[in-house]
């Protein structure tokens, strides 16, 4: 009996050893920040939008948003546990000093440029990346922008929320709001009224946007929340890619994170939207790390749109997340594909909503839930075909995989037909790395390390290659680093 | 290269192995024969170092040196091969990444270079002949929708690819239709050496006649109960295991 119990305990030290690893980009930029103090109420919503130079309309829907928040309540159907947060003690504004105009590069503070070289995404070198135009978000306000020049030319918008706000007003005003209403949840109303910043791309008729847009986005200051908010109108005919990616700074306290992001497709349009989200998970005993809750949907507005969602999660202590299509236009397609990592105390209550409202639509979820540690992986999804959507189609696909004995994973698919034409598939699995997988690898030569490695890239390779090729790459990176030390 | 003295050993506390013990020299080929349960997988996993076995006594030997103490991976670097009884199945890994990164694990511990693809390509095609697989099978993930004779073929590629010097087959023949077999035994032909030793693991005899071994071994109730050269898995073949018991 002895032997058999150590026996188990040497596979379960294997295990841990494969999985323990710590968060590699915890560092503090010391940049001055400008942050007014903790507390919510109508005046500080008053001084965000004054300190950003809003319209009147704009500081009026945010106030109407705070009281609609404020008759709202956390919602507690998640499969997350978490204390509940104070939002007076939250400070709703932060953005670094000393803020001007920018001509180049040089003129960046130096610290900020070194942070993202840590983050591994030089600014000075993002000019020269194939194709790529960065609109980086520091905390609260935008510090650079690089490539708007070129896709000026295009027509292309691309530029901070708050200087499409300022800039863009008529945009903004048709748009904001039209996919996630301020009503819609108790966070994206939280959002509504409260945001920072965020992106604001719009794509003119007919123009196939020629470069991948991205951005970073950076939890910096301490105690500060942050809310984006981000939209995307790709107009008729128009293509664009979109590619969002995080990772945060370690510290100990818990950080909200709450943002909001629209997506519109007209006629023919087609948004591709790409997240790697590796925001600070908490230490190994699942104390500090981000709580980010997040409103993302998208509406197919008009016929033969289509709007695809690519996840990778691997970061946050708490996820709660669900990328949303609205298929209204006829032929439109909606697509989820997602990978969702947790580790250590991590909670994951993440999934789609995909709702079927014109005829022929489309839509595909894949989902691949990995959990590891005492991590805790929830999919949740909805798909909701309605009466007038004729031969609507849905393909579901969530697996999990579990590693280790401590770690859970949970399937919550909610299935809405009312219209009897519909073809719904829906596949699930569930399954260990296996100690024979293992062995096998191991038998071949491969370390431990590696061959967990090697099966969990397999396992997430049908969203993978959804990515963009350079996020495919760091994907692959991120779920090497967050299983372990040094998976190569 | 291997001995095995006394190898006693149990499995959730079931005796499996009472005291096995063999002696394989290079050059040579062992055929280790048996009913089922009689330990035959078990001995095979414990050589390759599979750890939900407690040993209860007896060594293990490996080029001369106790192997008690070192991990599955490095056996296999150093040499031990084991083709499975049955090859997991791993989705969403390319068979060829996945035989490219064992080969460089193996390149890379003995500090040579890492090959390059076209090398590695111009090896693997030049192999998959010899187990009569078409290319179209290094596009697929490892051992995923394989039939039964795929996978089997499967191991001995790698074997092939891989160059251990002692490999163990743990029924690679079973399942096999006559032709699968007929390729089967030609690959370990192929791999069969002056410097390397291989362990055949069967219950019949049929793989033996293509892939002759120069001793062949009875495994019952964890113990080895007759050895004897090649004609013995004839003798097996007409008698059955009982007039041994």
């Amino acid at each position: 009996m002895n032997e058999m119990k150590d026996t188990l305990k040497k596979e379960n030290t294997i295990i841990d050893e494969a999985i323990s690893q710590d968060y590699k980009y915890g560092f503090v930029t010391d940049i001055e920040q400008e942050t007014i103090p903790p507390g919510l109420n109508e005046d500080v919503i008053r001084v965000i939008s004054a300190k950003k130079g809003e319209p009147d309309w704009l500081r009026d829907w945010r106030l109407k948003s705070y009281k609609n928040w404020k008759k709202m309540k956390n919602p507690s159907w998640a499969h997350i546990t978490y204390p509940s947060i104070d939002y007076q003690s939250i400070s709703y504004y932060s953005a670094p000093k000393e803020k001007k105009e920018l001509k180049s590069l040089d003129e960046v503070d130096p610290e900020l440029l070194e942070t993202y070289n840590k983050l591994g995404i030089p600014l000075q070198e993002q000019k020269m990346l194939a194709g790529v135009a960065v609109d980086a978000v520091f905390d609260s306000v935008s510090v650079v922008t690089t490539f708007k020049k070129d896709l000026e030319k295009h027509g292309i918008i691309f530029c901070p929320f708050s200087e499409a706000v300022l800039n863009h007003p008529n945009l903004v005003k048709k748009y904001l709001g039209s996919v996630v209403p301020m009503t819609d949840n108790f966070f994206a109303a939280l959002n509504s009224a409260v945001f920072s910043d965020g992106s604001f791309v719009y794509i003119p008729k007919g123009v196939r946007c020629p470069m991948e847009l991205s951005t970073y986005f950076r939890i910096n200051a301490a105690n500060t929340g942050q809310f984006e908010r981000t939209l995307i109108i790709a107009d008729e005919g128009s293509y664009v890619s979109y590619l969002e990616g995080c990772t945060a700074p370690m510290r100990d306290e818990n950080q909200l994170h709450a943002a909001v992001v629209e997506l519109i497709a007209h006629k023919d349009a087609q948004i591709k939207y790409s997240t790697v989200q590796n925001w600070y998970p908490g230490d190994k005993d699942g104390k500090g790390g981000i709580y980010n809750f997040v409103t993302k949907r998208g509406i197919c507005k008009e016929n033969n749109s289509k709007i695809s969602w690519t996840q990778v999660e691997t970061g946050s202590a708490i996820t709660w997340k669900y990328p949303s299509v609205i298929l209204k236009g006829d032929n439109s397609t909606g697509e989820f594909y997602s990978v969702a990592l947790t580790n250590n105390y991590q909670q994951a209550d993440t999934g789609t909503k995909m709702i079927h409202l014109g005829k022929n639509t489309k839509s595909t979820i894949i989902s691949k839930g990995i959990s590891a540690g005492h991590g805790q992986q929830t999919y949740r999804g909805q798909v909701k075909i309605m009466k007038n959507a004729q031969n609507a189609r849905n393909y579901s696909q969530c697996d999990s995989i579990l590693i280790g004995s401590e770690c859970e994973a949970h399937t919550f698919p909610y299935i809405d037909v009312r219209n009897p034409t519909a073809q719904m598939e829906h596949e699930a699995s569930t399954s260990n790395i296996g100690e024979d997988q293992l062995f096998y690898c191991n038998q071949r030569g491969l370390s431990t390390e590696n061959a967990v490695s090697l099966i969990v890239n397999g396992f997430c390779k049908e969203v993978f290659k959804e990515l963009p090729m350079e996020f495919a790459v760091e994907a692959q990176k991120l779920m090497e680093v967050s299983l372990e030390g040094s998976v190569g | 290269m291997l001995e095995i003295k006394n190898l006693c050993a149990a499995v959730e506390n079931k005796e499996i192995l009472k005291g096995v013990n063999l002696n394989v020299k290079q050059g040579e080929v062992h055929a280790i024969m048996g009913r089922n349960g009689s330990g035959k997988s078990t001995l095979a996993n414990l050589i390759a170092g599979k750890n939900n076995y407690s040993v209860t006594s007896g060594e293990v030997y490996y080029k001369g040196k106790n192997i008690a103490d070192i991990s599955p991976e490095d056996r296999a670097l150093n040499g031990i091969f084991l083709s499975f009884q049955y090859p997991v199945v791993i989705p969403g890994v390319n068979t060829t990444y996945f035989l490219k990164e064992a080969l460089n694990a193996k390149r890379r511990n003995r500090e040579k270079d890492e090959i390059n693809a076209a090398d590695f390509m111009r090896l693997i095609k030049e192999k998959l002949k010899e187990v009569d697989l078409d290319e179209t099978y290094l596009k697929r993930s490892v051992n995923d929708g394989f039939s039964g004779g795929e996978k089997k073929r499967n191991e001995i590629l790698q074997m092939l690819i891989l160059e251990p010097e002692l490999a163990i087959l743990d029924e690679t023949d079973s399942g096999l239709d006559i032709d699968a077999l007929k390729t089967i035994a030609h690959g370990i032909n192929q791999y069969r050496r002056e410097d390397r030793a291989i362990i055949l693991i069967t219950h019949y005899q049929r793989l033996l006649k293509y892939a002759v071994p120069d001793y062949v071994h009875v495994l019952m109730n964890g113990r080895i109960v007759k050895s004897g050269g090649k004609e013995l898995a004839l003798e097996l073949e007409e008698k059955g295991y009982s007039w041994l018991e």
